[in-house]
Order: C-alpha cells, then structure tokens, then sequence
C-alpha cells in the first residue's frame, strides 16, 4: 500500500492560516516600523549627559512649572541599586543604603535624616519622582556620597573626579598639523564644513580647556573653538582649507592637518586605514572625511616647556611682567637655538594657556623625546639655576607599568648629566649657575631625561630677564649643552 | 484742606526719622574697627612648658639661597605630637620675625602636625601660610625644606613627610613646589645637604 509523503491540505486552509499569521504579525511589523522609522531622539530634545565611573548616558529633560526637571530614580539606577516607593504625597528613595524622602508638590526634602531645600517643587506624577534640575548639585552628593559637578548650562553631570582634559598644540611643519592630545581615549563624531572641521563628543568627560578659544597665528589653522551645549561637547577646528582628522595612540591623540589635495608637495601621504572609522558620522555623509590613519612616532629630541601659562601667571615680577611671559620667551629661544643645531625641538605650550602637570608630562612622555626642558623664572638671585627631580616618596612599579609619580626614577641619572653638562656651559657663556634636585613637578613624571632651567635676571633689575641678548646667551648654552651631549642622551625613544 | 491729624502725623513720622538718624550716626561713631587677622603674626597656639631643650633648627637665606642649622634651647612638651607642633612654631616665628632672611607671609601657622605610624608625619599649616607665600622654585623649596628637615631631624622615626594646607592637599605651594605628594625623608635630608652645602 503506497502512501502520500505529505498530508492532504485544502487550499482554503493555507489562505487562511496566511491571514491569520499576517493579522497576528501585523501589529509587531508596524511597530517596528514605526520605531525604526522614528528618530533616536531629536537634536532640540532637552537632555541631560551623565559622565559616572565607567558609564555616560542621557537622560531627558521635562519642563514643568516653567522649570527644567528629571527623573531622580532614573539618575540613580545606573550609578547603583535603588528603589522607590509612593505613599501618598510621600515619595520615598532607597540608594545603596541612603534613603531620602520628597513630598508631592513641595520644595523640602529629607536626605540622609537631613532636611534639604529643592529650590522649587518636587513633583510626583505616576510614580515617577521628578526634581528640579538645578537642585541635582546639591542632592546627588548627598544621595551618591561623592563629588558631583553640575554645569546646567551644558547640561553635564560628572560623577566622582572623572574629566578628560585634552590639549592642542601646533606643530609648524609644511603642512602644519594641530595635534590634540587627550587623557583618555576619545571617539568623536566627525564631520566638515567650510571653514571648519567639527569633532562631537556624545559620550566623553570632556571638560573645557583654559580658554574656549585657542588661537594658532597659523595661515592654513587659524583657531580652534570649544563649545558644550545640551550635554554634548564640540571642538571645531577652524580652517582655510578643507581639514581632516587621523587617530593614533590608542585614540588619545587626534591630529588635524589639511587635506592632502590642499598641500602642493605632502611631506609623507597618509597611511592607509588601520582602524576602522570612529563613528558613524551624524553631519551629511558627503561632507565627512572618514580617513583615519596611525600618525608614527615623531622624532622630537627635544620637549620645551614654558611653565605657566593661561590663568596660572607664575611669579607676578610687577604689572607688566610675569613669569609666563619669560619662560614662553626663553622656550622659543631654547627651540631656535636646538633647531639651528639640527635638533628637532617643539615646545608644548606655544600659547597662552592652561595646561596641566600632568598633561605637560603626557604630552612629553607620548612625544618620546630624549630630554625634557622645563622653563623657569625667578626674580632672586642670579644667573641660572638647574634642577632635578627629587623623587617622592613610594611610587612601586608594577611589572610592566612604571609609577607615575617616580616615572622619572628611570632616567634620573641622564637628567643630573645633563643638569651638570648645562651648568658647565653656562659657565662659559659667563653666567652664574647652580645645580639642585626640587620637588618640582612634573619632573617625577616624565620618563625621558627632565630638568628644570629656573633664569634669574643677571643684575639686580627683574627687568633684565626680558632683554634679548641675555635670553639668547642662555637659550645658547642650553642648546650648546644639549648638542655636545647627544651622544650620552641618547636618541628618542 | 489737608486734614489736621494727617498733618500730626506727618510730622511725627519725620521727627522719629531725625532721631533715628541722630542715634545711627551716634552709635557708628563709637564702632571700632576690629584688628585684621591678616596682620597679627603672632603664633596662634599659647606658648608651650616645659623644660627647655636643645633643638636643630633649619633656616632658610634667600641670600644666598641656602639652608643653615642653628641650634636653640626651647621649651619643648613630653607629648612627641605636640613636640613637633612646637618646633615648628618655633621654626616659623624665626621666619615671621621683621629681620627674617626668608620672610613668610604674617599670619603664617601650624594648624597641626599627625604623627602616624609607622613613620608619616603630616604637618597641616594654615591658610595663610600658603596663600601668602612668594612664588618661585627656589623660595618654595627653601620653606618645605626647612619644615621638613628641622622636623624629621629633631623627632626619630619620621619617614615621610606630607604637607596639608588648612586640612586639604593642595597641588604646589606657591605655583612650584610640589604638595601632591609624599615627601621621601632621606630625599629631603640629601637636598637639604645640597642647599646647605649652597651647590
């Protein structure tokens, strides 16, 4: 007896069953449409941007009362474990093991057992505990048990001491290339218009540098604005030619240089990609250059840093004439002197502005110099004094990862030859010279060869640290020192 | 017609303004003007007991920029935390003397010394001291110098030194010296050897 492999179907039944799987689906498939059709979120849409350890999200903002206001629960949920529970008027919180309690339409609330002023009306709608914004830089360290800084303004919120600072520097090659290091891998969106190339940090700490403004005196990148807003930050880099961004070191180091149609004869073409494009540009896909290149190591033998600078003025020598201003003068000098010995130099802060320790000695150490010349002024004593680091108590290594503060413990050695080597020249060049160990920062962190120049005017008169032949006189010996000891230095690494 | 008892009141309302005035005017005669904290340089801790002894002090010469040990016989407490609180009062009126060759700014103070074992000392000095201090590698370095060096020559077993100002750490002092970190006592005690010996 021969049987059929399949069962008998009437048609009727296929239609129908077809029917009713497409009524059942229909429903999904349209809200699926409609969700992946509908945008993410709107550019005018207030939001909030929350930089917490190891986490940033956006939260939105509601308006009531002709005030801004955001959920407290949904601050909270991501940064640990919380609950909440309505009872009436009241509105009571649970974090970690914190508890605070708000009241439905009133400005007063409890933290910690601690009455507590909102500043306006704590609202309770459905369950869901709304503050006003401006009170979150007073309740969140109360609730959170830690530092909080609230700029309403931008709408950023940073939990704990997490930031990442970032600074710009212009190396005058032939193209010139703004090099912008940051203290933390960053992963912005790029795009470009004329005039400009924009850079969007979503989801980075990115605080603000000293000025909003960053000024070049370059043709080709005149100047470079920052701007944060509606929690989001940007740097725009403005230029005269079409701009593109590459990415190196691991991210931390973004470099703008034109593109290289604009240039007549490009020193090195660009390599090709080695990692994939940062992001998804969010700007016209035309007007984005994806190119992403891995910058090589420079060969900077030598980094000059002209301490101060921005709102730190170092000494105030009078109303005219403060510390900043000398030691930009006398880096300039130091890299003229150490270029016209074919030594390549390049001096980390050529503008004035505020740059960190710790961002002057990530700049060297990521530079990979032979030595680092840390510039000083001084209006007691004479002539020039020339320190090392005096290393700091502590400061283990680990395997592989060398302490920062004792960084420098490496190359101590190199630092104090060349301090003596210095002061041996400046002996010559007839200026007065003394060698010293300082707890200067950030001598300890860097781990090329560092030394400090402290010039003391060569007389009695302040004013003598601004007459040019005696900057030029040390800037020589420097230079001088430095050449006839490349041999013992050693190269860049 | 303006009515009468408008009138009285009027004028009762003006002489009581007079009068006021006339006593404001009396009573902000007679106020004085507080002294300013900023100018008292004396030592706000009183003045310790205690049988004198024989202290190394290490005092800081702009001129020429070096460091010199002096001895001197104070009154010094039993207690080794209030010892080493006296000692650098001691050290410090040296420096708020009119004459001082390294003057600190006048209201300058150990709030505190903590001695914590094994071997921290952390000396917590006062507002003043760092807010007034001049700027400059070398000044800076002759102050936290002489702090450190005279404290960890006259109390045994202090290893590291960390300075505080009013409770908080604080970057540099004045724009240089490093507050950040922890003082290495052996460090200090060879660069205190530098600056004595004026290299």
């Amino acid at each position: 007896m021969a049987f059929s492999a399949e069962p008998h179907v009437p048609r009727e039944w296929i239609i129908q069953a077809r029917a009713r799987l497409l009524s059942l689906f229909a429903p999904v498939l349209a809200t699926l449409i409609l969700v992946l059709t509908l945008p993410a979120g709107s550019a005018d849409e207030k939001q909030i941007a929350v930089y917490g350890p190891n986490i940033t999200y956006s939260l939105p903002v509601v308006d009531r009362e002709n005030r801004e206001y955001i959920g407290l629960l949904e601050v909270l949920e991501p940064l640990g474990t919380v609950t909440s529970r309505s009872d009436g008027l009241h509105w009571k919180l649970r974090y970690n093991d914190v508890d605070a309690e708000f009241v439905n339409l009133s400005p007063r609330a409890k933290i910690r057992g601690h009455d507590f002023d909102l500043g306006a009306n704590f609202l309770l709608e459905q369950g869901r505990g709304l503050v006003p914004v401006a009170s979150l830089n007073y309740i969140l360290p109360r609730i959170l048990g830690s530092a909080v800084a609230f700029n309403p303004a931008s709408r950023r919120l940073f939990v704990g001491n997490i930031a990442t600072h970032f600074t710009a520097q212009l190396s005058r090659t032939t193209p010139p290339r703004l090099v912008m290091t940051f203290t933390a891998p960053v992963n912005p969106t790029i795009g470009t218009e004329p005039g400009r190339l924009r850079m969007t940090f979503n989801r980075e700490p990115l605080v603000p540098p000293g000025s909003a403004t960053l000024t070049f005196n370059d043709p080709l990148i005149p100047s470079a604005t920052y701007s944060e807003l509606n929690g989001v930050s940007e740097i725009s880099i403005n230029g005269t030619v079409p701009l593109m961004a590459s990415f190196s070191n691991d991210r931390r180091t973004i470099t703008i240089a034109p593109t290289p149609q604009q240039v007549a004869a490009p020193p090195t073409p660009p390599a090709p990609a080695a990692v994939p494009p940062a992001s998804t540009p969010s700007t016209p896909p035309a007007a984005v250059n994806p190119s992403i290149t891995v910058i090589p190591p420079s060969r900077i033998y030598a980094v000059i840093d002209a301490s101060h600078g921005g709102d730190d003025h170092g000494v105030t020598f009078n109303d005219k004439l403060a510390e900043k201003d000398v030691t930009l003068a006398i880096a300039h000098r130091i890299r003229q002197e150490l270029e016209a010995r074919n030594i390549p130099a390049q001096v980390i802060r050529d503008f004035d502005g505020n740059l960190s320790f710790d961002q002057r000695a990530i700049l060297t150490n990521t530079a990979h110099p032979a030595i680092y010349i840390a510039v000083h002024a001084a209006s007691s004593g004479k002539g020039v004094r020339l320190y090392t680091a005096l290393l700091p108590a502590g400061g283990e290594n680990n395997g592989p990862f060398i302490a920062w503060d004792t960084a420098q413990a490496g190359s101590l050695a190199n630092s104090q030859a060349a301090a003596q080597a210095i002061g041996f020249e400046l002996s010559k060049h007839q200026i007065q010279s003394r060698t010293l160990s300082a707890p200067l920062r950030p001598l300890n962190n860097v781990t090329a060869a560092a030394i400090a120049v402290e010039v003391a005017p060569p007389g009695t008169d302040v004013m003598d640290l601004t007459l040019p032949a005696y900057q030029q006189n040390v800037a020589s010996a420097v230079a001088t020192a430095i050449a006839n000891n490349r041999d013992k230095l050693g190269a860049p690494r | 017609m303006i009515p009468r008892h408008f009138l009285i009141a009027i004028g009762v309302m003006l002489l009581s303004v007079l009068i006021l005035g006339f006593y404001a005017g009396r009573m902000r005669g007679r106020a004085t003007v507080p002294p300013s904290v900023a100018q008292d340089a004396r030592p706000v801790a009183p003045p310790a007991s205690g049988p004198s002894e024989r202290v190394t002090l290490y005092v800081a010469y702009d001129d020429p920029g070096v460091l010199r040990a002096q001895g001197a016989d104070i009154p010094l407490p039993s207690a080794r935390q209030q010892r080493a609180e006296e000692l650098l009062r001691v050290l410090l009126s040296t420096y708020l003397s009119k004459d001082s060759a390294h003057p600190l700014a006048p209201g300058s103070d150990v709030r505190s010394v903590y001695l914590v074992d094994p071997g921290l000392a952390v000396i917590d000095l006062n507002a003043a001291f760092a807010n007034g201090h001049r700027s400059g590698v070398l000044e800076e370095e002759l102050t936290v110098t002489s702090l450190i060096q005279t404290l960890t020559a006259n109390i045994p077993g202090i290893l590291r030194v960390k300075i505080l100002v009013d409770g908080h750490e604080r970057e540099t002092l004045a724009g240089h010296a490093d507050l950040s970190d922890f003082y290495d006592a052996i460090a200090v005690g060879q660069l205190a050897g530098q600056l004595q010996a004026g290299q």
